[in-house]
């Protein structure tokens, strides 16, 4: 399985970049994949949202969708799209240590 | 590496569940991947987007060889609505919204909302009839300077 290295922290990847093992993702790994992801200073707003999808990963085993993140209140969907500009769900999932979505919503 | 696609024009042109819901999972779907979309909706297609009707789409159930039911049977009263309620229901669960739902999520999402000139004329349609995502009535002129630059779809 493919590794990467961000400073001190080694995880396992796969193909598209998206970590294979959360228990390996760390705030600082996040602030890593964000700048990777175009995304200069991870905000407030995009931890209420890593924070969430986490949770939900958590207790349902997969990342929540664009539709089930506005439902949560955690954020609207117009501010999801603005806070991760170039695609949503992919890029908060990536930065929040999770596989890659699968769904087509 | 292929090029990527940076922009998306999809066209709607059929107003019933089947003819709506393709073309708005790609609308979707494109916004959820960075690219650029518009939404065409034409003819029937324009039920989508009627204030009145984006609530009732329904699933075909007479001549609709795909829903393998025979056309009699598609005929009895309340089988449209039942079999698009059964479709609603197992939508939902994966996260497809209804379709007034769907279209707020994808103007959100940052996709932009047309009806077709000719077809709004021809349904006797004002702007008032529309829902309020709808960006503006355009002439297929003005859908093809919009779409420049990017792929067109029809559905």
């Amino acid at each position: 399985m493919p590794q990467k290295q961000i400073g001190n922290a080694v995880f396992d990847i796969d193909a598209d970049g998206f970590m294979t093992n959360v228990s390996q993702w760390t705030r600082d790994v996040a602030v890593a994949l964000a700048k990777e992801e175009g995304i200069a200073e991870l905000t407030a707003a995009h931890w209420k949202v890593i924070e969430y999808m986490q949770k939900e990963f958590k207790e349902n085993g997969a990342a929540p969708t664009v539709r089930k993140i506005n439902k949560s209140g955690v954020i609207s969907t117009k501010e999801l799209y603005e806070i991760f500009p170039g695609g949503p769900a992919k890029k908060a999932a990536r930065i929040a240590g999770l596989p890659k979505p699968v769904g087509c919503v | 590496m292929e090029e990527k696609i940076k922009k998306v024009s999809i066209i709607i042109s059929k107003g019933s569940l089947d003819g709506v819901y393709p073309g708005l999972i790609m609308a979707n779907g494109a916004r959820m991947e960075g690219i650029e979309a518009n939404l065409f909706f034409t003819f029937f297609g324009l039920d989508a987007i009627i204030k009145k009707r984006m609530g009732k789409i329904k699933v075909a159930t007479v001549g609709n060889p795909g829903m393998h039911i025979a056309s009699l049977i598609g005929l009895l009263p309340g089988m449209s609505a039942m079999a698009t309620a059964m479709m609603q229901k197992t939508m939902d669960k994966i996260d497809i919204p209804p379709v007034p739902e769907f279209i707020e999520m994808i103007a959100d999402a940052g996709c932009k909302f047309y009806g077709c000139k000719a077809s709004v004329d021809m349904f006797k349609l004002k702007k008032e009839d529309f829902c309020p995502q709808m960006d503006s009535i355009i002439t297929v002129g003005d859908f093809y300077e919009k779409a420049a630059g990017g792929q067109i779809i029809f559905t």
